[in-house]
Order: structure tokens, then C-alpha cells, then sequence
């Protein structure tokens, strides 16, 4: 299931000419990864924090290449002081953001980043919609690409726990 | 023996900067913004007013959109020093076209000049080496600063070099501040006017 959805988005990214698609690795956006990596059209940029993505999108949209940046909810902490440039410089970007601590969540550790995710991404300007069943996931980014490259502001889309599926640690 | 005087950061930059040609110039947060500036106000210079520790990230982004041309990130030791694993994320793409240049005076001086890690031996140089850059290296003279100038524009890169700098507190030269004015002139300059018609 999770395949088809990652390959959807592989299409979509691919129509609205996404040429650098920059990720710290989470295991929801796997298949997606792969599929860009083995795209010669897109250049995937493995990050070692996801602030770099933020700053990768500024100088790939100054050089004329629009990007994506797919992370764990988590990363959006990484991030905050970097989302700045992007309002002040008027700069899109669009972020795929599989959840940690919402839905059934077994790490307690998750739990305060998974609930500030969305007002932190908010409270920086950032436009966010959610998808919390499979078959939103694709609209919305599609919607989120738009806004983002038509109105040149950051766009981001959570893809809730619920649908990508706990972690459990064979729990 | 005593210790050359160390380098002074707007003669480095002047010298770096000269005959720029088509050079995209990303100068990080504070002085090396500054510096660039005082090398002369140019729509491919884009400073930055804020972004710390992401000015090579951004170097990397430029020069992968446009692999024909050639990037400078000129950015300070602190500035560096809060974006390092940028240093491997680059080490993993090997851009041919981009230069990262460390003006390393030791100090945080927008802040009043405290010291920074490289104060203490930490070697920014050795540091991009092992994170795969094609070559790197430590400038403390002028000679050196010429032959990292012609580097900058023809060697294979990455590029990295950390160049020893006086910690000297110089008049502020400023850019202009308006981020959507910055960007606009700069992609203008490297797209032309079809660049404002993106979506």
C-alpha cells in the first residue's frame, strides 16, 4: 500500500518539474526516496539535519530549481530558525512530513515535537494541511506545490501516524 | 620566530572578489556579508541577514541548480562552525563548481568578539578534507589568497579553505536588507527577466 502512494508523489513531483528533492531518511517516505535517487531528472540530497533542506531550497530557488524536502516530524524542531528566510526572501518550498507522536505513538519521547509540529510550522509562516487517510495524501501535495510555487511561500503537508502506521517495536 | 600578522579580512575579500566575472557569491551571516559588500555591491552577491549555519547548505542548492557556473560561499568561523554537517552533506553530492572559503578570525564578532573553536585548535580545514572535498586547504598569505582566487574559478571542485584573518572590529559596510529584493535582483541577474515568469 505505502508503495502506491510514494509513486504517486514520485509522478507528481516529476510533473511540476521538483529538480532537487533533499530528505533526512524516516521510514514513511522510504519508497519515495528511492524513487527519486534512481530519477536521473531530480538530484536527491541526503541532509544530516533538516535545517540544511531550508537553506538547499533558497539557494536551489536562486539558481532557478524548484525542491522538496521530506522529513519526520521531528525534523520541523530542526528547522525553525531557517524557515525565517523563507518568509522574509518570499522563497517556496514544499515540506512532505510523515507524523511521530500523534496517532497511537509508543515513544513517549515523540510525543511533545508530534503536538508542536503543526503550530510551530504556523507560527512560521508555513501553510499546513493534513492528510490522515491514504487517499488525500496525493491532492494535498499537489495543492501544497501549487500554493507553494504560485504564491511563493512554504507549504508543508503532515501525513498522519494513523495512516502510515505505528511504530511498535514489535511491541 | 614570531608569527606572520594575520590576514586582513576586506583585503582578502577585495583580492578573492576581483575580476569576478559570472561568480555567484552566498556571504554568510555578519562580517562576510559585509566584506562582500565592501568588495562592491553586486546583484549576484546574495548576503545574508539571518540563516546561520546555512550558508553552504544554500552554496550546495545554487550550485547543483547551475552546474556550469561557478559558487562561493564566503562565510565565517562561527557561522561554519553551526552548520558543519553541511560540510558532509556536500562531501556526499561533490559539486565540481562550488568553493566554500572560511574567513577565520577566531572570533564571534558581531556578538562582541567572543572566542570561537577555532580559537582552540579546532581545524575547520582538516574538518572538510575528511568530509570528502577535492582539495583543502589553510591560507595565511596573500600569495596563497591569489592562487585560491584562480582555484575559486577553474579547479575542480568542492573547494574549501579556511583563511586566517585578523579579528579586527571594521566599519560596517551594509547591503541591502529587503531578502525579496535580494533575491529578485539576484535571479534576474542569472535567469533574466523570465526568471520572475517561474512558477
Amino acid at each position: 500500500m505505502a508503495t502506491h502512494w510514494s509513486q504517486q508523489l514520485h509522478t507528481l513531483l516529476k510533473q511540476q518539474n521538483i529538480r532537487q528533492v533533499s530528505f533526512v531518511p524516516d521510514a514513511g517516505h522510504t519508497a519515495l526516496i528511492k524513487l527519486c535517487e534512481a530519477d536521473d531528472a531530480m538530484r536527491a540530497v541526503r541532509l544530516t539535519t533538516e535545517e540544511e533542506g531550508v537553506a538547499l531550497a533558497v539557494g536551489a530557488w536562486l539558481g532557478g530549481d524548484k525542491s522538496v524536502l521530506l522529513m519526520q516530524s521531528s525534523g520541523v524542531g530542526n528547522c525553525i530558525n531557517m524557515l525565517s528566510m523563507l518568509s522574509v526572501c518570499q522563497i517556496p518550498l514544499t515540506m512532505l512530513v510523515t507524523m511521530r507522536g500523534d496517532w497511537a505513538e509508543f515513544n513517549p519521547w515523540q510525543v511533545p515535537m508530534g503536538r508542536a509540529t503543526q503550530p510551530v510550522l504556523e507560527e512560521m509562516g508555513v501553510l499546513v494541511s493534513r492528510a490522515d487517510r491514504e487517499d488525500e495524501i496525493v491532492p494535498l501535495a499537489e495543492g501544497a506545490l501549487r500554493i507553494a510555487y504560485n504564491t511563493l511561500r512554504p507549504a508543508a503537508v503532515l501525513i498522519g501516524q494513523r495512516l502510515l502506521g505505528a511504530k511498535t517495536f514489535d511491541q | 620566530m614570531q608569527p606572520a600578522p594575520k590576514l586582513e579580512r576586506r583585503a582578502v575579500v577585495r583580492a578573492l572578489l576581483a575580476d569576478r566575472g559570472e561568480l555567484m557569491v552566498i556571504a554568510g551571516l555578519g562580517a562576510p556579508a559585509w566584506d562582500a559588500t565592501d568588495a562592491g555591491d553586486h546583484p549576484l552577491n546574495f548576503p545574508l541577514w539571518g540563516g546561520m549555519g546555512g550558508a553552504v547548505a544554500m552554496g550546495l542548492g545554487l550550485a547543483l541548480a547551475q552546474p556550469d557556473r561557478r559558487v562561493l560561499v564566503l562565510t565565517g568561523d562561527g557561522e561554519l562552525l553551526m552548520g558543519m554537517g553541511s560540510l558532509a552533506t556536500v562531501g556526499v553530492q561533490r559539486p565540481h563548481n562550488l568553493a566554500v572559503v572560511v574567513l577565520d578570525n577566531e572570533h564571534y564578532g558581531e556578538t562582541g568578539m567572543q572566542p570561537s573553536h577555532t580559537a582552540f585548535g579546532i581545524d575547520l580545514s582538516a574538518a572538510a578534507k575528511a568530509c570528502g572535498f577535492a582539495a583543502s586547504s589553510l591560507v595565511t598569505t596573500m600569495q596563497q589568497v591569489a592562487t585560491l582566487r584562480a582555484d575559486i574559478h577553474g579547479a575542480d571542485g568542492p573547494l574549501f579553505a579556511q583563511i586566517k584573518i585578523a579579528a579586527d572590529k571594521l566599519t560596517l559596510v551594509l547591503p541591502p536588507r529587503d531578502g525579496t529584493h535580494l533575491k529578485n535582483r539576484f535571479r534576474e541577474a542569472l535567469l533574466g527577466k523570465v526568471g520572475h515568469f517561474q512558477r
